[in-house]
């Protein structure tokens, strides 16, 4: 059982998501994260979709996406050379003084920007692989996590398209 | 210029579409009014369940796409059942069913249901069409998907402003192109070579057969590679028919109720070629236990069947019909020289069940044999009637027996039989029910009088829900929870709606009881009162391994 990333290019229609979706909770598979937006074919979107499972189960789940008739392409792009990222907006209790120092420092350090600042709390904004965003999450967690927001990965094979 | 009703009619018709089964409604009347005078035969059945079952007898029966038509929400969720029904038989159907107008929907409008999104997954496509110039297009595109590949059913919902607007100029239709959808017919060269190998190899080769052999057609291509490699035959209940029952390389019905020739040559076989099925656990029984000693070569069109409940180490993905010829057409004659064919006609022989005391209801199926001709068409219901129908009639030809496999779905057969007749009005269509699934699509005696539809109706009535209480004998320690049905006067039933019927009760009057239901020119309802605890036999129990059967002797 390991995370598979799997690259679905589906018709850019409306209830195309909920068929993809569907599909996984009717036949049991747990969707990990999912990403979706319009891609570089009119008329195509993309879906990124994690998804945990031994090699029969992830088997089982391309063949079913492939069965949809929205869904144009499968690809498992698990074991390719990728370039992976995740976004996250995360408000962080903040008053002004130490504690608002010391949050603005963990997020120099992640790279993480500040994009909002109100009185009790600041907003940060980062991007990275699943793993930083957790870090930093973790480190956070002391200062008091208000809202946190994440968009699921997304990813892109390096080089030339189709992996050449 | 053209409404979009006008448009949906257009479309059936260019499809080749001859009659279709609906029932109409508020959210629907515009294509109602269109079909007044549509050259189309429209059939109104007593519910909408049963228009969906309906196009789908005339589907199985005709191997073209059956249609049925519905009203918005209740006429819609009521055709939910038929349509599941469908899908897991992958039998080919277009639903098209009246919506509430744009504007409403998605606001709990008077008879709004979101059927694309109940029927998401018991459909293979299906269209909520918001622009009524799609709709040819729409129409094209549902038979294409419907009718390839892996058939199944595929709805298109139609709000009612969509079928009222005015389309002008109407768009040409184009031949269906779905970049999202290519099945693959032809199978893949090596893959075939590497099935032709195993088969001039194996030993005890095995060729497990279904409903996909009858889909594609492919029912000579089964024969002409068994009766060239000399390799015995089991069916799974969908592809009964497909291989006749009285050859001798055929093993009947395989799995939870098969014969002891089936589930035995399967647990010892070497080489298990599978065609058009897939691995359904009343097939399989303990999944481990199938074929525990074969390689598998299995040829399915849907590349998910394909190692889905069992590993294969040669998948053929490909229309049945197309990869056998392939496969064939590489074989030269062989003999089994090693005893693999004289080991299965001794399971064969000795597999003879002992008739049941009192009314025998595998007496009344193979009298019912002995009586029609190989083109008779038998629609089941679902149940003992169901099982003993596939275990004691002789079926020799593809399409002549209809039944819910996969759903199981009581109520399927009567509504059925009645598209079946529709589809071959001159040959003999027989229904073989159980009191209890007669009772869920009983309404339907309207339709067979108001259209003379002369379906053959046998009821093997134990005043139980049979199968339930069988496994209620067997696992529940006799505790009859709720299976036991009241007595139900079929023939007055019957008479009340204007369809001839008898009451057979004693074994004597069997023959005479089918001979009067057979000879009579139009329908008729021949309720046979059997022994009321009368078992399927042999039965493999649920999870068990598909050689340890119960009742072998009956």
């Amino acid at each position: 059982m390991r995370p598979h990333t799997l690259h679905v290019l589906v018709e850019n229609r409306a209830g195309v998501l909920s068929r993809v979706s569907g599909l996984f909770s009717r036949r049991g598979f747990n969707i990990e994260s999912l990403a979706v937006g319009t891609c570089e074919e009119p008329g195509m979107s993309r879906m990124t979709i994690v998804v945990l499972g031994d090699d029969a189960r992830i088997e089982q789940v391309k063949k079913q996406l492939n069965k949809l008739i929205d869904v144009i392409k499968v690809s498992d792009i698990t074991e390719q050379s990728t370039v992976a990222r995740e976004l996250a907006l995360i408000k962080v209790a903040a008053e002004p003084g130490e504690g608002r120092a010391e949050v603005m420092q963990v997020a120099s350090i992640f790279r993480a920007q500040i994009i909002d600042v109100s009185p009790k709390s600041i907003i940060l904004q980062v991007a990275g692989d699943s793993e930083k965003i957790d870090a930093l999450e973790r480190l956070l967690r002391q200062y008091g996590i208000k809202e946190f927001v994440r968009t699921g990965k997304i990813a892109l094979m390096r080089g030339m398209k189709g992996g050449r | 210029m053209k409404t979009g009703a006008r448009l949906l009619v257009d479309g059936l018709q260019r499809e080749g579409v001859e009659t279709i089964f609906g029932y109409p409604g508020g959210a629907v009347l515009p294509v109602y009014d269109e079909l007044y005078d549509a050259p189309l035969r429209h059939v109104l059945v007593r519910h909408e369940q049963a228009a969906a079952h309906a196009a789908d007898g005339y589907a199985r029966a005709s191997g073209k796409t059956g249609v049925c038509l519905a009203t918005s929400g209740p006429g819609a969720c009521n055709l939910v059942t038929g349509i599941a029904t469908a899908y897991m038989d992958s039998v080919p159907l277009v639903a098209v069913t009246g919506q509430v107008p744009t504007t409403m929907l998605g606001n709990d409008a008077f008879q709004e249901s979101d059927i694309t999104g109940i029927t998401f997954p018991i459909t293979k496509h299906n269209y909520l069409v918001k622009d009524a110039a799609e709709i040819g297009q729409v129409v094209r595109d549902a038979f294409y998907i419907a009718g390839t590949g892996r058939q199944g059913p595929v709805l298109i919902d139609l709000p009612k402003d969509v079928m009222t607007a005015q389309v002008d100029p109407v768009p040409e239709v184009q031949e269906a192109r779905l970049r999202g959808y290519q099945p693959t017919y032809e199978g893949h060269p090596r893959q075939v070579e590497r099935a032709v190998a195993l088969i001039q190899e194996a030993e005890r080769p095995l060729l497990y057969i279904g409903g996909g052999v009858v889909a594609s057609g492919a029912a000579a291509e089964v024969l002409a590679l068994a009766e060239l490699t000399a390799i015995p035959v089991a069916s799974t209940l969908m592809g009964l028919g497909a291989v006749p029952c009285d050859h001798p390389l055929s093993l009947g019905m395989i799995g939870m109720h098969g014969t002891e020739a089936a589930n035995f040559a399967v647990t010892e076989c070497d080489l298990l070629i599978a065609v058009g099925v897939r691995f359904d656990d009343r097939v399989t029984g303990r999944v481990e236990a199938f074929a525990p000693q074969a390689a598998v070569v299995h040829i399915d069109i849907d590349p998910a069947e394909i190692g889905k409940n069992k590993p294969v180490d040669v998948p053929i993905v490909g229309d049945a019909r197309l990869v056998l010829a392939a496969i064939t057409a590489k074989l030269a004659r062989q003999e089994r020289g090693n005893g693999w064919l004289s080991r299965v006609r001794r399971w064969q022989e000795e597999n003879a069940p002992a008739p049941a005391a009192g009314l025998d209801p595998a007496g009344v199926i193979r009298q019912m044999n002995a009586l029609l001709d190989d083109e008779a068409i038998i629609v089941s219901e679902v149940g003992q009637n169901q099982m003993w129908a596939a275990q004691h009639y002789c079926f020799r030809r593809p399409r002549t027996w209809l039944t819910s496999g996969g759903l199981g779905t009581m109520g399927y057969g009567f509504p059925a039989s009645i598209g079946a007749q529709f589809a071959c009005p001159d040959r003999t269509v027989a229904l073989v029910a159980g009191d209890g699934s007669f009772q869920m699509n009983i309404q339907e005696l309207g339709t067979v009088v108001e259209y003379k539809v002369p379906v053959k109706v046998v009821i093997l009535n134990n005043l139980y829900l049979g199968m339930v209480r069988q496994w209620q004998e067997l696992f529940y320690d006799r505790r009859y929870s709720y299976t036991e049905l009241s007595p139900v006067d079929f023939v007055g039933i019957a008479r009340a709606y204007g369809v001839e019927g008898r009451r057979v009760e004693d074994p004597d009057e069997v023959g005479p009881g089918l001979e009067e239901c057979f000879g009579t020119e139009g329908a008729f309802v021949l309720d046979v009162r059997i022994e009321r605890e009368a078992n399927v036999f042999p039965m493999v129990p649920a999870g068990a391994a598909i050689n340890e059967m119960i009742g072998r002797r009956g």
